[in-house]
């Protein structure tokens, strides 16, 4: 008895497969399409789901809505310009380039040239602090020597 | 000094950002309807769904288009407060049932009270999509040439109605 109730919780994860919110859709090509484009939206209801695969009423109209477009021949871009008009550039994964999120695009640059030039200035610092040993003229005459290949007396 | 001090500052700064963050709410997400022309539409009514109301009806007067459903929680916190707004008859408050039951929503305005001069069915929340609609309840300040002015997201609180709604409703009904 315990055998096989193990045996069926280890089966749970399998009826457990979640796949992403589906439709009912007549056309394969249309709702590929719609679910490629939906896979860059962001659903406003749960933040950090994209519209392909939310299950908020909200998403669901909005896949409604896209694929009624796509119907109507817009194109991608325009259907992406039909949503940022009425939920705003938040409705984007990739935000676009704009005055206020220059800081958002260009920051990480800034940042990589701080860290660079800190590393560049602490690297100069250190060569500095850390003197050339000074050689007594002995010691001198021993690395030439060395460095000869003569053999050490 | 200079050792200490560096990283100090760096981490002060990132403090005061992530404070300012937590008082921060991400589900407020800025309209970009505000200051454009409100999306036109006509609907049915909700209590008489044979007459059709069209938002150009509103022209030349300053209203709130309060967006409500009789399955949104936050909708009751707000309702007493709407209700008290209408009896002060400042600004007529049009209702827009969002993607909801008619008798449910009918049943829910018989229970509550109803505030609203008139409520408008978007039972396939169409009209909702057009105004960027995403969290109920929603209200649209809209002017008397159909431009919308402010857009509160979540229940009107007293407070909010005192300090933003109510003085920016007068500020346009002056004009």
């Amino acid at each position: 008895m315990k055998r096989i109730l193990i045996l069926l919780l280890c089966l749970m994860p399998v009826f457990a497969l979640a796949g992403e919110a589906k439709d009912i859709a007549e056309d394969p090509v249309l709702e590929k399409r719609m679910i490629g484009l939906a896979e860059r939206l962001r659903c406003l209801v749960c933040q950090n789901e994209s519209l392909a695969s939310s299950h908020a009423d909200l998403a669901e109209d909005l896949r409604r809505e896209v694929r009624e477009q796509m119907k109507k021949g817009m194109s991608d871009q325009q259907i992406i310009d039909y949503l940022v008009a009425r939920y705003g550039d938040f409705v984007l994964y990739d935000p676009p380039l704009k005055s206020y999120t220059m800081l958002l695009w260009g920051g990480p640059f800034l940042l990589f040239l701080a860290g660079g030039a800190g590393l560049f200035y602490q690297l100069r610092k250190r060569r500095e602090s850390v003197p050339e040993p000074e050689l007594t003229s002995e010691a001198e005459q021993r690395a030439a020597a060395l460095l000869n290949g003569d053999k050490e007396t | 000094m200079m050792r200490f001090m560096l990283p100090l500052v760096a981490f002060l700064v990132l403090a005061v950002f992530l404070y300012i963050g937590l008082g921060l709410n991400p589900h407020e997400v800025p309209s970009p309807l505000i200051g454009k022309p409100a999306p036109a539409f006509t609907l049915p009514q909700l209590h008489e769904p044979a007459m059709q109301f069209s938002s150009q009806d509103m022209l030349g007067k300053v209203w709130l288009l309060n967006v409500w459903a009789s399955w949104c929680v936050s909708c009751r916190e707000e309702h007493p407060v709407l209700v008290a707004l209408a009896r002060q008859n400042i600004v007529p408050v049009y209702g827009l049932d969002y993607k909801d039951k008619r008798e449910d929503g009918e049943a829910w305005l018989a229970r509550g009270g109803d505030p609203y001069v008139l409520s408008l069915s978007d039972a396939e929340g169409r009209v909702g999509i057009d105004y960027g609609v995403y969290g109920v309840p929603e209200t649209y300040v809209i002017d008397k040439q159909g431009v919308i002015q402010y857009k509160e997201i979540g229940p009107i609180t007293p407070q909010k109605l005192k300090e933003k709604i109510l003085p920016l409703v007068a500020q346009l009904q002056a004009k």
